[in-house]
């Protein structure tokens, strides 16, 4: 057996897999998971493929120690990920909040499947989008994306990486069962093509280092455990030295930065795609497979001759708030299909403030919508 | 414990954060001594302390790596041997020592000792065992005495505790100790023999906490649980793990149970790896790719 690097070519494959393989270019060299369906691939993939680039796979004894493990690996100067789905999701919010307060670059892949609890492990959902946001305890600000294709799911997984390191935090993949079992060519350029966000490393000598000085962009540089800056971190709040400081004014003067450090650069993080969307009287907002389905209701209706427009969420998280409100002061309604009882939705409903009509079209899950559903509301919309 | 001589004090400072006292443990808490013994042994080994990494989860005891000046994490609760299995796989080249508490370990992080002791994942773990949840004000935990009254077992405590040297040997460790904070010169030795050896180790540190669970207990100083120590401590080595349960009151079998040599968590990985993609590309070389691509981060 040979080893093989980063591949480069086109291929077929699942989203899963392309997951994995986007780790791998983004250059993920630790992987820690725990088999769950219908993300077992992603961790089947690494444990094949991390050898042959010399990194390290680790199959933990649950989520719990493959988060905490992610963010020590991260700590030692190595890319870091996870991938999971629903239940392993609840058990990772504890230590992705440490993720966050330790400011710690790292991606979590959720492959999405129907809940609560064990719900329809082999069948898709879209019911964890309010916990990608809030799923942890505390204020925070948090970067999730949205694929709608294993292409994506190659792409977005370097996007998360990238921005994981330009923000230090944990930015999570939201895929789901659909995308993430659907095979489809997957065009992985050469490793030259693929642009890499490095870490901030710290530019002061070792006895000058202070964990979270801020820069002018609110993030700190981060120091690799071993290279001699014997810094200490704590999942407390902190000051700029790291050390716990048990008042509201450090709390304030902390989460405040976590928070605006993700909301001062929306427009860097942000990414959605638009169709039609600018004379538009209904607009379909939605993501992941559930936007691939709307695309296809889109193009139905504009064939009867409606003005439909199509808006894809590629990035959820931070939610792209003034593009919304925007567009409801130029369109009349917007359609939200989600796979879960109405998350996604509040987001809209709330930036559209009342000036366009919002309207869900919900899926409890273990299938996508039905085109002609989507379709039907448009119809509806504009009657 | 001062008999260590000037020099080795001087020099042991420099790994502690003097910024960071006074320190928030209770006078007569064992935590304080049990953290002198690890500085001391660290002295005395030539290991790199830029190379040592010091995981602490949550509680009393989880708050030693704020102490140490040395790359150190305080990690949630339960959760510092997971994390430091990410530090040392991701680098080899890190001495990770994770310095916890009883309930931090061995209640809510068991699993993830179990786990780790069965990898023999190359670290060393100090456990101070003070018999209850001190920071939350005295709670039974896993280690909790039949009959010992806390907060929680107000009567009496009827939940069967936890023997953690028949754990950790049980589930793999490769190197098992357990002293009390009173042997001082031992535990350092201990200490020491640890952090040069490979593998798995565990010690347990049997540590006072007067304010809480000794004073439920009538050892309400740390004077009171330190003469328990020496009164019903017995020196054995080479105990089966399996002989030494506490009772309340009862005696303290301490010593070096367990110290042998088995392939740790990355030594069978390199072996499989060789096995698959022979072995003119070690993982030597891979580590070194590793340091090279974590370098070209930086560029």
């Amino acid at each position: 057996m040979a080893r093989r690097g980063p591949l480069v070519g086109e291929f077929f494959m699942n989203g899963d897999i392309a997951c994995a393989e986007g780790g791998i270019s983004a250059g993920c060299r630790f992987f820690a998971g725990y088999p769950i369906t219908p993300a077992t691939e992603v961790a089947e993939r690494m444990a094949a493929r991390l050898p042959e680039v010399g990194g390290t796979f680790i199959q933990m004894e649950d989520e719990l120690g493959s988060m905490a493990a992610i963010l020590g690996a991260s700590w030692a100067g190595v890319k870091s990920m996870t991938s999971t789905s629903g239940p392993g999701f609840s058990l990772m919010m504890e230590n992705l909040g440490l993720g966050i307060m330790l400011e710690t670059p790292c991606v979590v892949a959720n492959i999405q499947r129907a809940g609560p609890s064990t719900g329809l492990p082999t069948l898709t959902g879209q019911g964890d989008m309010m916990q990608a946001r809030w799923g942890s305890h505390g204020p925070y600000s948090i970067i999730a994306l949205c694929p709608s294709s294993p292409q994506e799911c190659y792409y977005l997984t370097i996007k998360a990486f990238n921005l994981s390191e330009q923000y230090r935090l944990p930015v999570l993949v939201m895929a789901d069962e659909i995308v993430g079992h659907m095979s489809e060519k997957v065009v992985i350029p050469p490793p030259e093509d693929i642009p890499l966000t490095p870490r901030r490393q710290p530019t002061t000598p070792p006895g000058e280092y202070v964990p979270f000085p801020p820069d002018e962009d609110l993030v700190p540089p981060m120091a690799n455990a071993g290279d001699g800056y014997r810094f200490h971190v704590t999942g407390l709040t902190h000051d700029e030295r790291g050390y716990p400081v048990m008042t509201a004014a450090a709390q304030d003067k902390l989460v405040r930065r976590l928070i605006d450090k993700i909301e001062v650069n929306k427009a860097d993080i942000i990414e959605i795609e638009e169709d039609g969307t600018e004379d538009a009287d209904v607009i379909v907002c939605s993501y992941g497979i559930s936007a691939r389905v709307s695309q296809y209701a889109v193009e139905l209706a504009r064939g009867e001759g409606i003005k439909v427009g199509m808006l894809r969420l590629i990035t959820v998280w931070p939610f792209p708030e003034e593009r919304i409100r925007q567009l409801a002061r130029q369109t009349k309604t917007f359609i939200v299909p989600e796979i879960n009882s109405g998350q996604i939705v509040l987001e809209v409903e709330r930036c559209a403030g009342g000036k366009a009509e919002t309207l869900l079209l919900p899926h409890m899950g273990g299938s996508a919508h039905r085109p002609e559903t989507i379709l039907e509301a448009i119809r509806s919309a504009v009657k | 414990m001062n008999d260590d001589g000037s020099e080795q004090t001087q020099e042991m400072d420099q790994y502690l954060r003097e910024d960071r006292m006074p320190h928030i443990w209770c006078p007569g808490c064992g935590i304080g001594s049990v953290l002198h013994c690890f500085l001391s042994a660290l002295v005395k080994t030539d290991i790199d302390a830029d190379k040592v990494c010091v995981v602490s989860g949550i509680g009393c005891t989880g708050r030693a790596a704020g102490y140490v000046h040395l790359d150190s994490f305080h990690t949630t609760h339960g959760r510092a041997i997971p994390f430091a299995t990410g530090l040392k796989l991701a680098n080899p080249e890190l001495q990770v020592v994770v310095f916890s508490g009883d309930g931090d370990l061995v209640a809510i992080g068991g699993n993830h000792l179990i786990h780790a002791a069965r990898r023999n994942i190359d670290m060393t773990i100090i456990c101070v065992n003070n018999f209850n949840y001190g920071m939350t004000g005295g709670q039974l935990g896993p280690t909790t005495p039949l009959d010992a009254r806390t907060a929680t077992s107000p009567s009496g405590n009827y939940e069967r505790p936890f023997n953690i040297p028949y754990l950790a040997a049980a589930s793999g460790a490769t190197y098992v100790a357990r002293w009390t904070s009173m042997h001082v010169r031992r535990l350092e030795q201990t200490i020491n023999e640890a952090l040069l050896k490979r593998g798995f180790k565990f010690i347990e540190v049997i540590a006072p906490c007067p304010t809480v669970y000794g004073r439920m207990n009538r050892q309400p100083t740390g004077m009171d649980q330190m003469r328990y120590y020496q009164e019903n401590s017995v020196i054995q080595h080479g105990a089966d793990p399996k002989d030494v349960d506490i009772d309340l009151n009862g005696k303290i079998i301490v010593g070096k149970f367990i110290d042998i040599d088995l392939p740790t968590y990355s030594d069978l990985q390199l072996r499989v790896e060789q096995k698959a993609f022979g072995p003119e590309e070690s993982k030597g070389e891979a580590v070194k790719k590793k340091a090279a691509t974590a370098a070209s981060k930086s560029k």
